[in-house]
């Protein structure tokens, strides 16, 4: 989940109200948001430095970390923080967002090139003018681009954002896509000017910006946005041009998204405009920008309409479980910014017109109406009730059979441990004098440390590695693990299963080999039926790596080697560092169920 | 014997004074009566007062003197009129005399050295030395303290302490005691004589045996229980063996957009081998691509280019949802529809750092109820009936974000012992999006709920550590000294 940083004084000047901690808390509660931390700008320096002892002030500015949903990319700045809860607590109106009414010819215009298919397709763009920016405002402004950047445009990948000042450039732009060696400008916060392959290389170094080179670095063109004077605007994903930098000065900004996805380019150009346009000089009004592709097809953005979607009173109450009226309902939906009014239906029954706003790309579904309705009503308001339906419970039969085993394997003695089913490849194979055919364990395409290489095929490294992490436990050490291995299965669709496994171990002065073929003895003893006939000799001399020589045996039924025991090689206990001999069991217990 | 002795003698005099003096009278060692003092004394058939007793003993030095007379004197007797080297002497008396004896000799002015020969300087000497050594080994007594000094000085005597007991009949006094019995046994059953038996006091501080028994893993424990509480609320346990899933059943079948955070590889672990799953339901296939792509069903949809390559990826489950989903496909399919309740409790996946309360793999517990026209407030009632087993009464509902629910509601407990509201788990009604392509029946909703196993077994018993829970760190110890788990007792 998103968290947004914001000074809690401009907070409650902007609310409108002051609030104690708890009482703001409850109110995030209520909405659906959290005050996740309350830190100081100074304290989060501190932290990041690792300076711990150092005096706080007692005046510098509180800061509240509020965390929101991963969908409200409307509530990712003070602005729109705001305006939700004043609109929630009854104090402001649902804002009305207009396009101004420019007369087509003197419309800004954005020309794309068929080039930018190759690399980055869809363009978008929107002027604010008259802005007014203050340092609060410009650094929230700022602070918003980095938030869309990192939620909804995955890290610049499905879209860029580009703010410039609109009065240092010319239209019509152009948006283009160029061989590398083609582009040339002086990027911001720089004062020379680079080519453009120079320039990835130059960010290779840089913390922030390294980590988007890689989405066009390795295509034949970048994509580059112009103005008439062939002045560059940016080069998206990547960096501005420092001639347009925004400045507390700037009146007028010119805004583009550059995307790999429209819908997603829609809601992250209108989430700007909507909550920077109430510092426009005509508030809540965006200037639109004409966007002209090369085979004559044209869009006018941004496209702020309000999307009316008809839902049934009952698909609204219903799912609640209360009874509401429809006039009862429309103010609840208004709190939550949805304009909304009835209308009644050929056969008598009600609906509720409820109106979208832009901010509300969240809304797909009459379920999302229905929610709102609950928030706004109080998910702790609800009346509860319990589920009709009658059930019956019931186990499945391999895990209460493992219960069962796990059961009579403590019986004897022995102590139950639970461990991880990922380990290292070398752990699952080479510790165990295993070579990998290929044709056994699942692999782990991208793991984060060596530790989850693979998922393992045998428990055997777990239980050795339980040992050794207790070490200095008294002689003798008697554990098991009921638990899956998974193995590769053609069969399967998804071309793996589990299996279920019995592991037990013993490890003492001596080997201990008659302790664990008892234990063999009772579990195949127990496990008898008549679906399950056991001949007297499953036991078969064996030559397992793992084991030691002519200490080991397979265990067979019907005609299938279902398991291994014997004494553990003493190569693969130095492996693991364990000083005692140990024996070891291990039974595939799904096959006896 | 000495048991015998003892309370004969006292049946007849009232006081033993001394038990040295006693035990020398009757030939018996003294060690060997002080064990039967002991023991009659614990019986309180005896008293006895403890007596000290000190004496002079002679050193193995002393005792050698005693036999073959001082080292001064044997050294005198050694020198010849004519004078003698004291190479001569050693050979004669050994290194060890001729050193001491001559010291002492010189020192009495016994002999005297000249030109390298040691010549007697008197007729005749005493050996007072091995006089009062004798005496002290025989018993008697050497008045002089000098003497006594001397002797302590050379160290050829050394003082010893004795111990001896006055004794005397005892509150439970009998001339012949009987034994008491220290345990029941089947000899004593089998006469009868248990009824006239004097049972010996027991220790009630003295340990048990240390005993052999097994133990179960206490986060298991804490499963068992929760397994309950779902078969007695009318849940029926989901098949969850199956760890490795494609990105279609754990992700797009439940309406996750394909750009969706939990789908970076920084998330999920996915598979290089098997590295695509390798069939699915073509038809409901379709069905999900549409609903991502340009909605239906009520929808808008997500409106982007829906992969099928990216729900082919096989991955680790990263939550045990994907199996309800397949249940509830299954389900869908059966003809006509019949309301269920299902639970698991299983492990799930995550690509995170592993950290104090973070594994990259753990248990998820989940619930869910499918009916028609099943209701947020069914959600609420059924959440409050679950939580409450579980001992958390006190809850309250957030609303939360999650993509294939709608609603989504945080469940917060009220924690006594932390005074605060804490997070206790999820829960939500799966979406429209994701139910109606899978072909239930309009109005058949679906309310479900989740947690971790780990967080509340961590609450519970005061672990702040998961790796002290589960995995190979987890102490034996902890594992043996955990109390049964009380859950759903309540």
């Amino acid at each position: 989940m998103p968290t947004v940083s914001v000074g809690r004084d401009r907070l409650f000047e902007a609310l409108g109200e002051t609030y104690t901690q708890e009482d703001f808390e409850k109110l995030c509660f209520e909405f659906g948001i959290e005050l996740d931390d309350v830190t100081t700008e100074k304290a989060i320096i501190r932290k990041e430095r690792h300076l711990e002892g150092e005096e706080e002030d007692e005046d510098e500015e509180v800061i509240y970390k509020i965390e929101v949903a991963a969908n409200r990319y409307d509530l990712l700045c003070l602005e729109g923080i705001v305006r939700a809860l004043r609109i929630f607590i009854g104090k402001e109106e649902i804002p009305v967002f207009k396009v101004s009414d420019v007369p087509p010819k003197s419309m800004l215009k954005m020309h794309v090139k068929p080039e930018t298919a190759l690399i980055r397709p869809f363009v978008v763009c929107a002027v604010l003018r008259g802005i007014t920016f203050d340092e609060a405002r410009y650094n929230s402004f700022i602070d918003l681009q980095d938030k869309l950047h990192q939620n909804i445009c995955r890290k610049r990948s499905l879209v860029a954002i580009g703010t410039h000042d609109l009065d240092t450039i010319q239209g019509p732009f152009s948006y283009e896509a160029l061989p590398p060696p083609d582009i040339n400008f002086v990027p911001l916060k720089q004062v020379k000017s680079f080519r453009a392959g120079e320039l990835l290389e130059f960010y290779r170094s840089d913390m922030k910006l390294k980590k988007f080179l890689h989405i066009i670095e390795n295509s034949p063109v970048y994509p580059v946005i112009y103005d008439s004077n062939r002045t560059v605007l940016s080069l998206p994903p990547i960096i501005n041009g420092a001639h347009s930098a925004i400045t507390l000065k700037t009146k007028n900004v010119f805004i583009e998204c550059t995307a790999t996805d429209l819908t997603k380019a829609n809601i992250v150009l209108n989430t700007m405009v909507t909550m920077f346009s109430e510092y426009c000089g005509k508030k809540f009004e965006v200037e639109p920008v004409e966007v002209v592709y090369s085979d004559g097809r044209s869009s006018i953005y941004p496209d702020l309409t309000v999307s009316n979607m008809e839902v049934s009173l009952a698909d609204i109450t219903g799912p609640i479980g209360i009874a509401l009226e429809a006039s009862e309902v429309v103010p609840l939906l208004n709190k939550m910014q949805l304009q909304a009014g009835k209308s009644l239906t050929t056969n008598g029954n009600c609906n509720i017109i409820v109106s979208v706003p832009p901010t509300r790309s969240d809304i797909l579904h009459a379920r999302d109406v229905m929610e709102d309705v609950a928030i706004a009503y109080g998910f702790n308001n609800i009346p509860k009730s319990k589920p009709k339906c009658m059930t019956t419970g019931g186990r499945q039969p391999l895990n209460r059979f493992s219960d069962k085993i796990r059961a009579e394997v403590s019986r004897a003695g022995y102590m139950e441990v639970l461990t991880w089913v990922l380990c290292s490849h070398e752990e699952n194979f080479a510790m165990l004098k295993r070579n990998d055919d290929g044709d056994k364990a699942v692999i782990i395409a991208n793991p984060r440390s060596s530790d989850f290489e693979v998922v393992r095929t045998s428990l055997m490294s777990c239980l050795l590695k339980t040992v050794k992490h207790n070490i200095d436990h008294p002689r003798p050490i008697k554990i098991f693990e009921v638990g899956d291995v998974v193995i590769l299965d053609a069969a399967r669709d998804v071309g793996a299963a589990n299996n279920r496994r019995l592991a037990a171990l013993y490890c003492n002065v001596t080997s201990g080999f008659e302790e664990i073929l008892g234990l063999v003895e009772r579990i195949m003893k127990v496990v008898r039926a008549p679906h399950v006939q056991l001949s007297d000799n499953y036991m078969r001399p064996s030559n397992e790596p793992e084991f030691f020589p002519n200490r080991q045996c397979s265990i067979i039924f019907q005609e299938k080697q279902i398991g291994h025991f014997g004494i553990v090689h003493p190569e693969v206990l130095k492996k693991f560092g364990i000083p005692d001999p140990c024996s070891y069991v291990e039974i595939d217990i799904q096959a006896l169920l | 014997m000495a048991e015998k002795a003892i309370l004969e003698f006292l049946k007849e005099e009232d006081e033993i004074p001394d038990s040295q003096v006693f035990a020398a009278s009757v030939g018996i060692d003294h060690t060997d009566l002080e064990n039967v003092i002991k023991s009659l004394r614990g019986f309180e058939i005896i008293e006895s007062l403890d007596i000290k007793k000190e004496s002079f003993v002679l050193t193995d030095e002393g005792k050698s003197y005693a036999a073959d007379g001082s080292p001064e004197v044997q050294f005198f007797l050694a020198v010849p009129p004519e004078g003698i080297t004291r190479d001569d002497l050693k050979k004669k008396l050994g290194d060890n005399i001729v050193n001491i004896g001559l010291n002492w000799a010189m020192k009495n002015k016994w002999v005297e050295i000249k030109k390298q020969l040691v010549f007697r300087k008197v007729e005749n000497v005493e050996d007072k030395v091995k006089d009062q050594l004798k005496k002290i080994e025989d018993g008697e007594v050497v008045d002089k303290k000098e003497d006594i000094d001397a002797l302590k000085k050379r160290k050829l005597i050394t003082l010893q302490t004795w111990k001896a007991y006055a004794l005397r009949k005892g509150p439970k006094y009998a001339p012949e005691r009987k034994k008491a019995a220290t345990d029941l046994t089947r000899e004593h059953l089998q006469r009868g004589d248990w009824k006239d038996l004097e049972f010996k006091e027991y220790n009630l501080c003295a340990q048990g045996q240390p005993i052999q028994v097994g133990y179960l893993q206490p986060l298991l424990e804490v499963r068992e229980e929760i397994q309950n509480i779902f078969l007695q609320m009318g849940f029926e346990e989901m098949p969850t063996n199956n760890f490795v899933e494609s990105s279609f059943w754990n992700f797009d079948a439940l309406f996750q957009p394909q750009q969706h955070p939990a789908r970076d590889s920084h998330d999920t672990f996915f598979l290089k081998v098997p590295a695509a799953t390798r069939q699915l339901p073509e038809d409901y296939v379709v069905r999900v691509k549409r609903v991502h792509e340009s909605g239906g069903y009520g929808s808008k949809g997500y409106g982007y280019d829906w992969k099928r390559e990216e729900a082919d990826k096989n991955l680790l489950r990263t939550h045990t949802t994907a199996v309800s989903t397949r249940m509830l496909y299954m389900l869908a399919q059966q003809k006509p529809f019949r309301p269920k309740r299902y639970f698991s409790i299983d492990r799930v996946f995550r690509n995170e750092a592993v950290d104090r309360t973070h594994l990259a793999e753990f248990h998820q517990i989940e619930g869910l109820i499918c009916d028609h026209g099943l209701t947020l407030a069914d959600l609420l009632g059924v959440l409050e009936d679950f939580f409450t087993r579980l001992g958390m009464s006190k809850l309250r509902f957030k609303p939360a974000y999650n993509p294939y629910t709608e609603p989504s509601m945080e469940v917060f407990s009220y924690h006594e012992g932390l005074k605060k509201w804490v997070e206790v788990g999820n829960s939500g009604m799966f979406r429209p999006e994701m139910l109606l392509p899978m072909g239930l029946p309009q109005d058949v909703n679906v309310i479900a709920w989740g947690l971790s196993l780990e967080r509340p077994t961590m609450i519970l018993y005061g672990i702040d550590n998961i790796r002290d829970l589960f995995g190979p760190k987890v102490d034996f110890n902890l594992i043996k000294n955990n109390p049964i788990c009380r859950l759903g007792l309540l």
